[in-house]
C-alpha cells in the first residue's frame, strides 16, 4: 500500500514538472534541446564574455586581457561573474561546519575502528596520500583552465586526510591548525572581495590583469580566490571527518 | 540512436532501480552502499551531458565523502545500541 502511494505521488510530481516544463504559454516556455535562441539569455554574455560589450572572439592561448580571463566557462561564472554567490556558498559549508564543531566538541580520542588496519593498506595508503594531495592541489590551481576547481580540490584533500585516519589508528588532524587554515582563507576571500570595492569599484570585482586565456598565470584573481577556497573547504571537511571519527573521553 | 544514448539510458534507468532497492533494503548499510553506487552512475550521466566540473565534485562528494560519514555514523549508532 505504501509503495502505491508513493509511485503514485513520484508520477503527481512527475507530470507536474513536465507539464510545467512543456504545456505552459509560451513566455514561461521551457524549450526544446537546441531550440533555445541565446540572444535572450544572460548566459550567452557570460559565455562570450561579453557582459561590458565587447565583440572579439575568445580564443584560446591567444585572447589577452580578456573580461574574464578564466579559459572554464563554468569557473568565469562561479568565481568572476558570480563571485559573490560562491562566498554564500562557501559560507553555508562553514555554517555546517560549525555545527558539526559545536556538537561534537569536547576532549576526544580516537574511535576504535572494527579491524586494525592491516599492512596492504598502511603501505598503500602511503603511496596513494601523496599522488591524492598533489591530485587536489593540482585542481585548485588548475580550475580556471580545466574542469574542477576549488570545491572539488578542497573535498579531495579530505578524502586523502580521511585515508590516513583509516590507515592509522592513533592519527589525529591538528583542529586548531585546521581551523587557522580554515579562518584565514575564508577572511583573506572577504578581504580580495574589498580589495575588488577599493581598486575596481565592485565588491569581488577582478582587479588585476587578466592576461593571457589558457595559461597558469592568467585571469586575476580567480587562481587566488579558487586557492583560498581550495584550503578553506579541505580543512573544513578534514575536521567535520575529525569530528565523525573520533569520540569523547568520558568523565 | 548512438553509443551515449544508450548508455545514458542503461545508467539512467539503473540509477532508478537503486534508488527503489536503497528505498527498500532491509539493512540500512545496503541502502548507504546503494546510494553510494546511484551516485556513481550520476557521475556518468553528468560526464555525458558535458558537465565535468559537477562530475569531479559528485564523484568526490557524493560516492566518497558523505558515504564514508554515512558509515561512519551507522557504526557510531550500532554502538550506542540502535538497530543498524
Amino acid at each position: 500500500m505504501k509503495q502505491i502511494v508513493s509511485i503514485l505521488l513520484v508520477a503527481a510530481i512527475g507530470i507536474l514538472i513536465f507539464s510545467a516544463l512543456y504545456f505552459s504559454d509560451e513566455t514561461l516556455k521551457f524549450n526544446e534541446y537546441g531550440n533555445v535562441n541565446l540572444d535572450d539569455r544572460v548566459s550567452e554574455k557570460y559565455i562570450d564574455k561579453s557582459v561590458n560589450g565587447n565583440t572579439e572572439e575568445i580564443i584560446f592561448g591567444e585572447t589577452q586581457n580578456a573580461e574574464s580571463g578564466s579559459a572554464n566557462m563554468v569557473t568565469s561564472v562561479v568565481v568572476n561573474y558570480r563571485s559573490f554567490d560562491t562566498l554564500g556558498e562557501v559560507t553555508v559549508l562553514f555554517v555546517s561546519a560549525l555545527g558539526v564543531g559545536l556538537l561534537l566538541n569536547g576532549k576526544r580520542k580516537r574511535k576504535n575502528l572494527k579491524d586494525a588496519p592491516n599492512f596492504i593498506l598502511k603501505q598503500g595508503a602511503r603511496i596513494i596520500f601523496g599522488i591524492m594531495v598533489v591530485f587536489g592541489v593540482y585542481m585548485f590551481i588548475h580550475g580556471h583552465i580545466t574542469p574542477g576547481g576549488g570545491f572539488p580540490g578542497g573535498a579531495i584533500i579530505a578524502a586523502s586526510i580521511l585515508l590516513l585516519y583509516l590507515s592509522d589508528d592513533e592519527f589525529r588532524v591538528k583542529l586548531s591548525a585546521a581551523k587557522a587554515v580554515e579562518s584565514t582563507a575564508g577572511s583573506l576571500y572577504v578581504i580580495v572581495g574589498l580589495l575588488g570595492i577599493v581598486l575596481a569599484g565592485y565588491f569581488l570585482q577582478n582587479f588585476l590583469p587578466t592576461g593571457t586565456v589558457g595559461e597558469v598565470i592568467s585571469s586575476g584573481v580567480i587562481p587566488i580566490v579558487y586557492m583560498l577556497i581550495g584550503l578553506k573547504v579541505g580543512s573544513e571537511l578534514s575536521s567535520v571527518i575529525d569530528g565523525f571519527l573520533t569520540e569523547e573521553v568520558e568523565g | 540512436m548512438t553509443v551515449l544514448d544508450i548508455i545514458s539510458i542503461v545508467a539512467g534507468s539503473l540509477m532508478v532501480v537503486l534508488g527503489v532497492l536503497a528505498l527498500n533494503a532491509k539493512k540500512l548499510f545496503n541502502t548507504v552502499i546503494y546510494l553510494s553506487m546511484m551516485s556513481m552512475l550520476a557521475v556518468v550521466c553528468f560526464v555525458i551531458m558535458r558537465a565535468p566540473d559537477v562530475a569531479i565534485t559528485e564523484a568526490v562528494i557524493g560516492s566518497g565523502l558523505v558515504t564514508a560519514l554515512f558509515v561512519f555514523t551507522l557504526f557510531a549508532g550500532k554502538k550506542a545500541g540502535g538497530k543498524a
